[in-house]
């Protein structure tokens, strides 16, 4: 994977197939502390504690077609590499909370990349799910939340090409703003 | 800016196109893998791109859709498409030939055959 947005695409896959009705997604960067964190929080089916102790293992995996599973371990490998950590937490029928620290000045630490393509993607993909976005540049922050949209559509879906294409424009505009807000605030 | 009044906008003007694609017929579908396997190997984009051409070409009968590991991860991205009882599998894929699988099969009928699996085994 070349950037982080790849990854959450990835790790949210695993929220959907353990039938989430609600993901959050939170991106946040603080560059005073030289830290990007990563969580992924999830309602869905959750993990046995056995199963949660083999997770990062890559020769674990649900999947039937093949015997490996790498999602979670490439996560966890990204984030080491920088000098950063990963932390894990289930609970059956609770849910299932991911997260990603890295150092964020670290020559490994990855671009987070096109995260307007991965919630568009998502969107896609499983329109009647909830989905939380949260992207915080040290204190700035803006936030998408697709069941408020679900409001203001009424019976368009959000799958719709049109509704899709300005979501993604919106969290492209967003997500600069932050950033850009916040270099202002410096000066 | 993107506004909320646009998205809005969006609702008013979708209702009599929504009723036509409820009644499209002789649907097709298109199915992208989205596992670890074909994320690193470059689905997003491929899948970004079927979405945008058929967005653009108005094709109304085509449904896309996303799914797990298809089990062949060294070929991804992986890109099947049915139609009636025909299923063809598009393999190493690239928003290029993403293009030209919507414009040769989705609309004028014709299996792109030398992205076929057929052809790449």
């Amino acid at each position: 994977m070349k950037e982080l947005s790849l990854h959450i695409l990835d790790i949210v896959q695993n929220s959907l197939r353990a039938g989430a009705s609600l993901v959050q997604i939170m991106v946040t960067i603080d560059t005073r502390q030289d830290f990007l964190r990563l969580k992924i929080e999830d309602n869905g089916c959750g993990m046995t504690e056995d199963f949660l102790q083999q997770v990062t293992d890559p020769f674990t995996t649900t999947r039937t077609t093949r015997k490996v599973g790498l999602g979670i371990p490439l996560l966890k490998e990204a984030a080491e590499r920088t000098g950063g950590h990963f932390i894990i937490q289930s609970q059956v029928g609770v849910g299932t909370m991911v997260e990603a620290n890295f150092v964020y000045r670290h020559i490994d630490c990855m671009p987070l990349g096109d995260m307007a393509s991965t919630m568009m993607i998502l969107i896609q993909g499983s329109p009647e799910v909830d989905f939380i976005y949260e992207y915080s540049f040290n204190e700035r922050s803006f936030l998408l939340k697709t069941a408020e949209l679900r409001e203001i559509l009424q019976h368009v879906p959000l799958d719709e090409p049109q509704v899709l294409k300005w979501i993604h424009d919106f969290v492209q505009e967003n997500e600069g703003l932050v950033r850009e807000g916040n270099v202002n605030e410096n000066n | 800016m993107k506004t909320i009044e646009e998205l809005k906008a969006i609702r008013e003007n979708m209702s009599d196109t929504l009723a036509m694609r409820n009644n499209a017929e002789g649907s097709i579908r298109v199915v992208v893998g989205m596992a670890t396997c074909g994320i690193s190997a470059g689905a997003r984009p491929v899948l970004q791109t079927l979405a945008q051409e058929i967005n653009k070409r108005h094709l109304k009968n085509v449904k896309l859709v996303q799914t797990g590991c298809i089990g062949i991860c060294r070929l991804e991205p992986i890109v099947e498409v049915y139609i009636g009882n025909e299923k063809t599998t598009y393999v190493k894929m690239t928003p290029e030939k993403a293009l030209r699988v919507v414009n040769d099969h989705l609309v004028n009928r014709q299996v792109v055959t030398e992205f076929t699996i057929g052809a790449a085994e």
